[in-house]
């Protein structure tokens, strides 16, 4: 008999992985997008273009699906949000339009809105088409720096609106979460690098790879060469779990194992443990308990340190996960990780509650779960080290440790924009989508005086 | 159980639930398929004079709305393309095996007594229940001097009418076209040839979609195509208003009705009843899903009759014609406003946005911190029920009325009336 290692690559057949990391939802057809579309009462002052962080008109893209002017449809929808296409795919619907859709007083069954918007911005992807065009050009140039959803959509409008850009992008390929962090399944086919190719054939931006704001450019040297400069690099830092045992072998930033997964050409080249526990309560979490699952772990553990309706991820992801077999432990934090011969091999945790001030304290009582493989998943943070001037901060950072901007995503800086998760606000690809194009309108403002 | 034993102008049924003549009603088969399904009667699709027509491939359009499929149909089909002793032989053998059947022949010949002549003992031979003049088909036949081209001019509708009567004991139904400004002189016009009743109606002059494609009507004959003629769910709006006129026509005199027109359910057909109608003719809702319906039209108007004590289908016949009246004599004192139930309001704001935007301004919007809240302004609402409508809520919006103890006052009564007016000075 074979013996495979507990942690181990290759455990499913190619056809399994193909399966696991397919369409999680697979798109409407016409006939099933248009009996949708039919659902939508085309409310006036609609909640769910309020409940929209980059304010689709929802009712009119979908009338337009209704009406099969499908083209019409995605560029109402891309005109607000020209990731339109990853959002339909990756958006928190149920707590964003959907959760806002009169249907659920009337009949607990929002309006499909993801679904639809996604069959209306693929046709326009399959056929290829670029609708906009650019303004005349302004001669001005702008600095955008990372290549994630907030620099591409505030690249794509500044393009617009006539002005030349240039994004500096830290690794080898634009899209930012979109190619490094989503779940493979949720974006599958390469749509990141699709709609990073969409993005890009407006024309007027070019995309230069492999630099790094703080190593490779500086601040200083952006504002010098462009007329205005708008940050979106995200979030450079992963929290520690701050317990013994953390350096063991097997033991990982869920981040970093996602965009290995993200980029590998052969997912049984991965190796994955038979016993996998995740530390942490988001959407990361989520996504990195499934993805284990989905590559052939035998047991995947969940624990996070509060109850279900404290997790960041929805609840249709953590039903989503439940579904996929991930074993969710509420109430408890890792207290230590204990290893043999240098590898994990489990995990101590001690229950939690809530004190009488509401602050969260361990119980005393604890249980271990078998690990092979521990992923860190408690957060991302800010690292602000790329914009200090020796030990000055060059723009004011929030209590919080972001940037601060002020309604227009200016900063501090005059000639300084920013958006994204290195913002306050929700780590959201479509909230980032909107602080590009609302930076961008700013620019433009700025910029023709 | 209500009895719903139909009898019109002497024809009896055991419900009155007929197959309109059309293609559901060609031949044997389909026939006996249909009486085995329940269908209390038939009008057997239109016979003609040998030899028989020929029709085009490609019969068939429709409209389908918001998902809903043939809301409304149309067709471009002709009269039967059978022989006329193979229908005559099948017509017979039906009716041997299914007497308790309403079996009504339609008809269609040239204008000219004998073609009539020659035709009806035919028919009565098979020991039919009865012929249906078909006076109504706007395609086609109509080209050819038949059909609606008839219809459409009362001095052939009455005189083919008294031909038939001279020719036949059996009881004459006139089946008449929509396509006329006023069905009321057609009617009127049978009457006076002595019809036994009127069927309608029939249907009505329709491209249904245009193909932007091939830019040409649909349903396209190799990139042509010709009116047809409209049915099915979209038309009975057209039909009920149409049966009420000659229902409550005195000249009319009360003349039987075989109410047809989108009648897909037992509720249409309640209201054709309600309107006047004796037996009920049904074709689009058949060809759309099958004879199967039939078993929810019997058993719902069943179980609707039981429900309000009616014991047949006399007991509410005609009940709303007294109710149907012209515009001048509705009461111009009666006044309701909207009323919107917050409890069941889902916040969609169609009924703000229709009001505001087309009609009285009379829905507020608020919004107080993203909660929005709908209201009516009573003192600008004039009960228009635009808001109920639009609202997709049943039950939502409700109409109030307001008692302002004024009495039932006509507009002829009105002061307002400029006649009054000028009466009064």
């Amino acid at each position: 008999m074979n013996h495979v290692a507990d942690i181990a690559a290759g455990r499913l057949t190619s056809d399994e992985y193909a399966a696991n990391f397919s369409d999680v939802h697979p798109p409407l057809d016409r006939r099933r997008a248009l009996i949708e579309a039919s659902r939508c009462y085309f409310c006036h002052d609609a909640p769910c273009i309020e409940a929209c962080p980059t304010g689709i008109d929802i009712p009119t893209f979908i009338t337009k699906i209704a009406s099969d002017n499908v083209r019409g449809s995605a560029v109402s929808i891309l005109t607000e949000n020209i990731m339109g296409g990853a959002c339909a795919r990756v958006c928190p619907v149920e707590i964003l339009c959907q959760e806002a859709c009169v249907r659920n007083t009337q009949e607990s069954k929002p309006v499909q809105i993801g679904a639809l918007q996604r069959y209306a911005t693929d046709h326009l992807f399959d056929k290829g088409v670029q609708p906009f065009q650019r303004a005349d050009l302004s001669g001005k140039t702008v600095a955008v720096v990372g290549g994630g959803p907030a620099g591409l959509a505030c690249a794509h409008r500044l393009s617009m609106l006539g002005h030349d850009v240039v994004v500096y992008e830290a690794r080898g390929k634009a899209g930012g979460l979109n190619e490094y962090g989503i779940a493979a399944y949720k974006l599958p086919d390469s749509f990141a690098q699709k709609e990073v190719d969409f993005i890009l054939s407006l024309g007027g931006i070019s995309v230069e790879t492999g630099k790094s704001l703080g190593e490779d450019i500086t601040l200083s040297q952006l504002r010098q060469g462009h007329d205005a400069v708008f940050l979106g690099f995200g979030l450079a830092g992963v929290n520690a779990l701050g317990c013994e045992g953390e350096d063991l072998d097997g033991v990982a930033n869920a981040v970093d194992y996602i965009a290995d997964l993200r980029q590998a050409t052969d997912l049984g080249a991965l190796n994955v443990g038979r016993r996998v526990v995740v530390i942490g309560g988001g959407n990361t979490a989520i996504d990195i308990a499934v993805q284990s699952k989905r590559l052939g772990a035998e047991d995947v553990t969940l624990v996070y340190r509060r109850g279900a309706e404290h997790m960041s991820a929805t609840g249709h992801e953590q039903e989503f996960a439940q579904t996929n077999g991930v074993k969710i432990k509420h109430w408890a934090q890792p207290k230590r990780l204990i290893g043999q011969d240098g590898k994990v091999k489990e995990v101590e945790f001690e229950y939690t509650q809530l004190d009488d001030n509401g602050r969260l304290m361990g119980t005393g009582d604890t249980f271990t779960v078998l690990a092979d493989m521990v992923f860190k998943a408690i957060g991302q943070t800010f690292v602000p080290a790329p914009l200090r001037n020796g030990s000055a901060e060059m723009l004011e950072l929030t209590n919080s440790g972001r940037i601060a901007v002020n309604e227009d995503r200016q900063t501090s800086l005059a000639d300084v924009w920013a958006g994204g998760d290195c913002v306050p606000g929700d780590d959201l690809t479509v909230a980032a989508v909107q602080d590009g194009k609302l930076a961008a309108h700013a620019i433009d403002r700025a910029l023709r005086g | 159980m209500a009895d719903l034993r139909c009898n019109i102008a002497g024809v009896t049924s055991p419900n009155p639930f007929w197959l309109a003549s059309a293609p559901p009603t060609d031949k044997e088969y389909n026939v006996v398929r249909a009486f085995k399904a329940g269908w209390g009667g038939v009008v057997w699709k239109t016979l003609g004079e040998d030899p028989p027509v020929v029709n085009v491939s490609s019969r068939y359009g429709a409209v389908n709305y918001n998902g809903q499929r043939v809301a409304g149909f149309n067709n471009i089909e002709l009269i039967t393309d059978r022989p006329l002793d193979v229908n005559l032989r099948e017509i017979k053998q039906v009716k041997r095996d299914w007497p308790d059947r309403a079996m009504v022949v339609s008809l269609m010949v040239p204008c000219e007594e004998e073609a009539w002549a020659k035709i009806l003992p035919l028919v009565e031979e098979t020991g039919a229940d009865g012929v249906e003049l078909n006076f109504g088909c706007p395609h086609g036949m109509s080209e050819r001097g038949m059909g609606s081209a008839v219809g459409q001019v009362p001095e052939y509708v009455e005189m083919v009418t008294r031909w038939c009567k001279k020719h036949t004991r059996m009881p004459v139904f006139v089946k008449l076209t929509p396509n006329v400004t006023n069905v009321l002189v057609p009617a009127r016009a049978a009457k006076a040839g002595g019809a036994d009743a009127v069927s309608l109606i029939n249907t009505i002059n329709s491209i249904v979609t245009v193909d932007l494609d091939v830019m040409a009507p649909t349903p396209t004959v190799n990139g042509k195509g010709a009116h047809g003629g409209y049915c099915g769910p979209a038309v009975k709006p057209i039909a009920l208003n149409m049966v009420a006129e000659i229902a409550r026509d005195p000249e009319c005199g009360g003349i039987p009705i075989s109410g047809i027109g989108g009648i897909s359910n037992w509720r249409d057909a309640a209201e054709f009843m309600a309107l006047g109608s004796g037996s009920v003719q049904v074709c689009t809702a058949a060809m759309h899903y099958g004879f199967k319906i039939v078993d929810d039209m019997i058993d719902g108007l069943n179980n609707w009759m039981d429900d309000k004590g009616y014991a047949t289908l006399d007991d509410f016949r005609g009940a709303a014609v007294p109710n149907v009246c012209n515009w001048k004599d509705l009461d111009m004192n009666y006044e309701i406003v909207a009323q919107i139930d917050q409890q069941s309001c889902i916040k969609c704001g169609l009924c703000h946005i229709a009001c505001e935007d087309t009609s009285h301004q009379a829905i507020s919007a608020a919004k107080d911190n993203g909660a929005r809240r709908y209201e009516v302004i009573d003192e600008e609402c004039v009960g228009c029920n635009l808001c109920m409508h639009v609202c997709p809520v049943d039950g939502c919006i409700t109409m109030r009325r307001i008692d302002n103890g004024k009495p039932y006052m006509t507009w002829t009564e009105d002061p307002r009336n400029p006649a009054n007016m000028e009466a009064a000075e």
